[in-house]
């Protein structure tokens, strides 16, 4: 196996993403040497952060098709950087982004992709234990391909600062970009006609909301209390399936991840797909009339109660 | 006029609690049952109001054993005119191989007079996840291709797909052909009607045969993970608990 290593990395707000610190991490048990390709532009703080997670060389094309997001034209320059370092393995965060333009990577250099790694278990042979079946299950797999394309599942590795920092030096390239692969490019952002799920992702405090709600007229109470302490609702999947909220709140694998301080959950059984996208709070309080719930057992704080009964009793005690 | 191919997977329905079947090689369903994802039955919507709107049709595919058949009807039920079983296990076929297998589908009808015009499958299987074999099947068909779509209009030769992010919602602009993978939660699917239902009953499907030898999957087993031992704290019953949730609340930054 070559020595070296190519990490997609997302930026977001300037710095490198979790999801990316992560996926480096695992990618310096993979390769001495480590090459990460920006998705996007490199500013100071992406090289700053590169560098603390060990990088050698971040990779910039500069090419001004890269403007608007094309995963496969970004799946190509990918693969003409891991080309261009001999990189034996190529990964990414598990982000919706990552995924996409490391699948294009596998399609097109004709090798399979594991999706959602969770750890490496060999490296000779590469063999990784990833999450399927929305993370209840995880399978085992052979990589034998080169390069080996795998994505890290988001949350499963500590996103931990290398021992020795990186050179991260700065590499600025023209790729060249096909015409081909801009056949499928973003043309515009807005509000979509599904409304806006924004506030989730950057909440503080989410306040969720399940079966537990009894109909589309129990949501009063969560949502006064988001409003009190700052924060916004999110709801499971039940309630949008029942057609009680609209999708944009849903929270877990298939609707918004959140990371906030604090999580409560009320009336919420605790999916292995809702888990999925709340287990990053700092601080989970369930409210359940079961305590033997997922979503009790798995929390830091429960209540046992009818959440209709907790919450006007919370709302009293915070007026 | 839409012509829509949607590919459906039969699965353990996993939303309860998963079982493995005796040598840990697959998920077993035998006593959660089989369904299709909720990310087809999204795709299957959104197929079925395009082909409503502009007098096209809806085909529906699953590589499956003899059981995916209900799959089919089920899909029959809620707007698909046509079905098309390939016929074979499908825990022995990886990504690639599926999607070659599909690509073989939409060559044979093409050359027979019927085109797609848009290829819809799941943004990734509930048994599997693994993410890419609608992607493979756009490389292996040369089309555009893109991900986790939750809305689709077409109008003339192009469809304007609708992709949830993080600051907002992209869309894209593709010519057709093309093929998109599904992100539940956009639409809301139908639920059959009963002549729906009956339609679906008597409607012929289409058998095919794999047209090669599957490569494989890479997959060694699976096993399901410990729980993690529960960490919880208990601050009591019902409204009397309600003191030791504010004082958590204000150990936590939480303005209350």
């Amino acid at each position: 196996m070559s020595d070296a290593v190519l990490v997609l990395i997302e930026p977001e707000e300037g710095r490198i993403g979790l999801v990316s610190r992560q996926a480096l991490t695992l990618a310096r048990e993979l390769g001495s040497q480590v090459h990460a390709l920006v998705l996007g532009t490199g500013e100071e703080a992406v090289l700053a952060d590169a560098a603390d997670y060990g990088v050698a060389v971040v990779h910039e094309p500069d090419d001004a098709e890269l403007g608007a997001y094309a995963a496969a034209a970004w799946a190509s320059v990918l693969q003409s950087c891991a080309r261009a370092t001999g990189a034996g393995t190529v990964l990414a965060g598990g982000t919706p982004r990552g995924t996409e333009v490391l699948a294009h990577l596998a399609a097109r250099a004709e090798v399979p992709m594991a999706a959602n790694v969770v750890q490496v278990t060999s490296t000779q042979p590469l063999e990784v234990e990833r999450q399927v079946a929305g993370g209840a299950v995880l399978e085992r797999m052979r990589l034998e391909a080169s390069p080996a394309v795998l994505t890290v599942a988001g949350h499963a590795v500590e996103a931990e600062p290398a021992p020795t920092p990186g050179e991260a030096s700065q590499r600025r390239f023209t790729a060249g970009i096909n015409a081909d692969d801009l056949r499928a490019q973003v043309v515009r952002t807005g509000a979509g006609p599904g409304g806006d799920s924004t506030g989730l992702a950057a909440a503080r405090v989410v306040v969720g909301v399940g079966r537990g709600a009894g109909g589309a007229e129990g949501f009063e109470d969560a949502a006064r209390l988001a409003e009190r302490l700052g924060g916004v609702v999110g709801v499971s999947r039940v309630v949008t399936s029942m057609g009680w909220r609209p999708h944009h709140e849903q929270v877990g694998q298939s609707g918004t991840r959140i990371t906030p301080d604090v999580y409560i959950a009320c009336g919420i059984s605790g999916a292995v797909q809702h888990w999925a996208g709340v287990s990053s709070a700092r601080t989970i309080i369930a409210i359940n009339t079961d305590e033997q719930a997922p979503m009790v057992t798995k929390a830091h704080y429960a209540v046992i109660g009818d959440m209709h009964e907790v919450l006007p009793a919370l709302l009293e005690a915070l007026a | 006029m839409t012509n829509v191919l949607v590919c459906v997977k039969r699965s353990a329905d996993i939303t309860g609690e998963v079982v493995l079947n005796q040598d840990g090689t697959a998920l077993d369903g035998r006593f959660s049952g089989y369904a299709m994802s909720a990310h087809e039955l999204a795709a299957l919507e959104i197929a079925a109001t395009i082909a409503e709107n502009d007098g096209g049709s809806v085909t529906v595919l699953t590589l499956g054993g003899a059981d995916a058949v209900e799959q089919l009807r089920e899909a029959l039920s809620v707007g698909a005119q046509n079905a098309v079983h390939i016929q074979a296990d499908p825990t022995g076929f990886g990504p690639t191989d599926v999607a070659r297998e599909v690509a073989e589908v939409v060559r044979a009808h093409e050359a027979g007079g019927t085109g797609y015009d848009l290829i819809l499958l799941g943004n990734d299987a509930a048994d599997t996840g693994n993410f890419q074999t609608g992607i493979r099947l756009a490389y292996a068909l040369g089309r555009p291709v893109v991900a986790g779509v939750q809305q689709i209009e077409v109008d003339g030769g192009a469809a304007s797909m609708h992709v949830g992010a993080a600051d907002g919602t992209e869309t894209y602009e593709v010519a057709l052909p093309a093929v998109a993978t599904v992100l539940e939660g956009g639409v809301q699917p139908r639920y059959p009607s009963l002549r729906g239902r009956m339609r679906a009953k008597r409607a012929p499907i289409e058998q095919a045969d794999p047209a090669t030898e599957p490569a494989g999957t890479a997959v060694l087993g699976l096993r399901v993970p410990p729980a993690e031992p529960s960490r919880v704290t208990i601050l009591g019953e019902g409204p009397e608990a309600v003191p030791a949730l504010v004082e958590i609340l204000r150990k936590n930054g939480v303005e209350a």
